[in-house]
């Protein structure tokens, strides 16, 4: 009984919210239309109003500030059993940090070469692919926005969309499967001749790197799409009226307006990308250790919760800061990317 | 005099959709010419057929004597100015009115100083770090204006570039286009379906309807003598007469209507029995006498004139413009109404759409 609670709550909880819009509908039905409302709860009315501020107050508090602070703070605590916690042992303490930076938790004469190199591999391998992923989602974002015809914009958007409903972790073996020593594309090149021994894609990472690229591409594609067809095509034309080449118009006219898009774009992929799990596990060759993975292991391999949490908040910091640098760079504001 | 735009016999289509029909026209080098017609006849799209956006299913488009095939909007010696101007948010004005130099690989410094020796052109000199967003509907037209001319067409196209303006602005723009294609001394081509504004600019005004040019003349051949119905019903307000030909000789035609027979010049030659329009223009309506007889329906002062509406006993109505001091009818009364003959015209019916 106890354990099924959670699948009537699952249940209910949608039965629950559109009862509650329809009550809300036929309250607003039986208000006379009056005077122009000026204020957020006159406006929306007590119902709605008190509905959204308790709807995302306890989303964001509840969901998101709340362990995530939970978190942070775990991770400045030592790891301890059960029993010993809250006791005089349970100090606050750098030793998580410090375990990250040299390997163990007292001594720093060595450097932790295996984390730390996965913790740069993963920034730069994201920083990469983000990068690889705009320059690939870009002309079809173009293509779709600008170009194409409306029948033929749905099918791209239909076969853009139709492999995401494959999970992830089926795509990842997929392109496991793909790229593996017999795999199709091995067979392929040998049968062409091209190659006489099968590569080993997934040892060189190459399979990694694939299946990164691909698993955010949408993340990509669509904040493109927007900003770009929110372009009025004259502008495009006026530019090369006056005589630019295709490669200038992108560059000077398309992109700047379509920089927000850009910004959102990449930080959702550098984030997720950063973050991945599934992709990086599956098709990660064995000598390449991803930041995330590694994390995964300091919860459940090493049950070192509190070391997990610093490891995972440290990817965090540096995930936010990158991205705030970048936007900096490119002289962004954060309300720009959400526009 | 040479041609700057020469269009023979240039048809577009769209699919099963002939969008216009047969243009063939010669566009003199320095001269003012617009296109009027009514929405959708088909001006933007000759406009993008000379400028290169879309090409002409059939016929030719010369620009100073090239047969202009093949050629992109990048490579024709034309600038368009889009109906909604389409400047570049994100540049500042000197930016914008560079930008077609910057891709021709001007330095800096140059373009700096064609951006404010055009900014002087258009008045608006110190404007130059400006962003366009910061500038008034009116400023953002000579903005317009300045980007076109920066890369020095031989062929500046402007697709009804006055419409987003109010009633003053552009009455005020229209001068100043004038003044700024008198100082640069290019050709002008200009798209409106404003009359007043065509009338009031161009040197000679091709009138388009339905796809195709029903006339080429100056704002007083094409009010005062116009070669078909459509034109003589859109420029100008005129009252129209639907009936046949009765009688005819090389001057008069008499055409028997709904009102009764009237007669007018008979300038394209019409044969007894052929469907014919015979136009008045209300300024030229006679009031107290003639063959006519109506009711006054509504009568209107403004000031200078008077607009009087009749009811015609015959069915259908007539309007006068009456001048200040003139005996004006009262709402109701019956009223004899007459004209010159030699002030009404016969046209042929075809294409004349309201009856
Ligand atoms: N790309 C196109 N495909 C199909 N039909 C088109 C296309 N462009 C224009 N048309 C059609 O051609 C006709 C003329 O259009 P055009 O834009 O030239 O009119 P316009 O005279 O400029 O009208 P307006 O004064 O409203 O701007 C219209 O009936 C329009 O529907
Ligand atoms: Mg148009």
């Amino acid at each position: 009984m106890h354990s099924s609670v959670g699948h009537w709550l699952i249940l209910a909880l949608p039965v629950a919210v559109v009862l509650f819009y329809a009550a809300m509908a036929l309250l607003d039905r039986r208000r006379a239309p009056g005077a122009r409302p000026v204020s957020f709860v006159q406006r929306n009315g007590i119902a709605v109003s008190t509905y959204l501020v308790v709807a995302v107050g306890v989303w964001t508090v509840l969901l998101i500030v709340l362990p995530q602070l939970y978190m942070i703070d775990l991770s400045f605590r030592p790891r301890l059993p059960p029993t010993q916690m809250g006791g005089p042992n349970d100090v606050y303490t750098l030793e998580n940090y410090r375990f990250f930076l040299y390997g163990s938790t007292r001594s720093t004469a060595a450097w932790n070469t295996i984390h730390l190199k996965a913790f740069a591999l993963t920034i730069l391998a994201s920083v990469a692919i983000t990068f690889l992923n705009l320059l690939l989602c870009y002309p079809i974002a173009f293509y779709m926005a600008k170009a194409a015809s409306t029948t033929r914009m749905r099918l791209l958007m239909l076969m853009l969309i139709a492999p995401y409903w494959v999970n992830e972790i089926l795509r990842a073996f997929a392109i496991r499967v793909l790229l593996a020593s017999s795999g199709v594309v091995n067979q392929a090149l040998m049968g062409l001749g091209l190659v006489s021994e099968p590569v080993d894609f997934l040892g060189l990472d190459l399979g990694l790197y694939a299946g990164l690229s691909y698993a955010y591409l949408l993340m990509m594609v669509f904040p493109l799409y927007n900003a770009i067809e929110s372009l009025d095509r004259n502008q495009i034309e006026a530019a090369r009226d006056l005589g630019g080449p295709w490669w200038h118009i992108h560059l000077f006219v398309v992109v700047p307006h379509a920089k927000p898009g850009i910004a959102s774009g990449c930080t959702l992929v550098f984030m997720l990308t950063a973050g991945a799990l599934a992709a990086p596990q599956i098709l990660g060759g064995p000598r390449t250790l991803w930041f995330t993975p590694i994390v995964y292991d300091r919860f459940y391999q090493a049950f070192n919760w509190p070391q997990g949490a610093a490891y995972a908040f440290l990817l965090l910091v540096a995930c936010i800061v990158f991205v705030l640098a970048t936007m900096r760079v490119c002289r962004l504001s954060l309300g720009e990317i959400t526009r | 005099m040479t041609s700057a735009v020469e269009l023979d016999h240039v048809t577009v289509r769209f699919g099963a959709f002939t969008a216009v029909q047969d243009a063939t026209l010669s566009i003199e080098a320095g001269e003012f010419f617009s296109f009027l017609g009514p929405s959708g006849c088909g001006k933007t799209t000759l406009l993008r057929t000379i400028s290169g956006f879309i090409e002409p299913s059939e016929g030719q488009v010369r620009i100073g004597g090239t047969d202009m095939r093949g050629l992109g909007p990048n490579r024709r010696p034309t600038a368009l100015i889009f109906q909604n101007l389409a400047l570049f948010p994100m540049m500042s004005v000197a930016e914008n009115i560079a930008y077609g130099l910057r891709v021709r690989g001007v330095s800096r410094s140059a373009r700096r100083e064609v951006a404010e020796r055009l900014l002087d052109l258009i008045a608006l000199p110190g404007h130059a770090d400006k962003r366009v967003d910061e500038l008034s509907g009116g400023q953002k037209q000579r903005v317009a204006i300045a980007r076109a001319l920066a890369v020095e067409p031989k062929v500046l196209l402007l697709d009804e570039p006055l419409s987003a303006l109010d009633l003053k602005l552009r009455q005020h723009m229209r001068n100043e286009l004038r003044a700024i294609q008198r100082r640069v001394g290019i050709t002008f081509i200009y798209i409106t379906h404003d009359q007043g504004e065509a009338l009031a600019m161009s040197d000679r005004i091709a009138v388009m309807n339905r796809g195709v040019i029903e006339q080429v003349a100056d704002g007083r051949t094409l009010y005062e003598a116009p070669r078909t119905a459509f034109v003589a019903s859109f420029v100008g307000e005129n009252n129209a007469f639907v009936g046949t030909v009765a009688e005819a000789d090389r001057d008069r035609a008499l055409v028997t209507t709904a009102a009764g027979p009237l007669s007018g010049r008979n300038l394209r030659n019409l044969m007894r029995t052929s469907e014919a329009v015979l136009f008045v223009r209300p300024e030229a309506v006679v009031l107290g006498e003639g063959p006519l007889t109506g009711r006054a329906t509504e009568v209107a002062y403004e000031g200078i004139l008077t607009h009087a509406t009749f009811e015609l006993d015959g069915g259908g109505r007539m309007t006068a413009t009456i001048p200040r001091g003139a005996p004006v009818p009262k709402p109701g009364a019956a009223v004899r109404l007459g004209y010159d003959p030699a002030d009404a015209l016969v046209l042929p019916r075809e294409g004349f759409a309201h009856a």
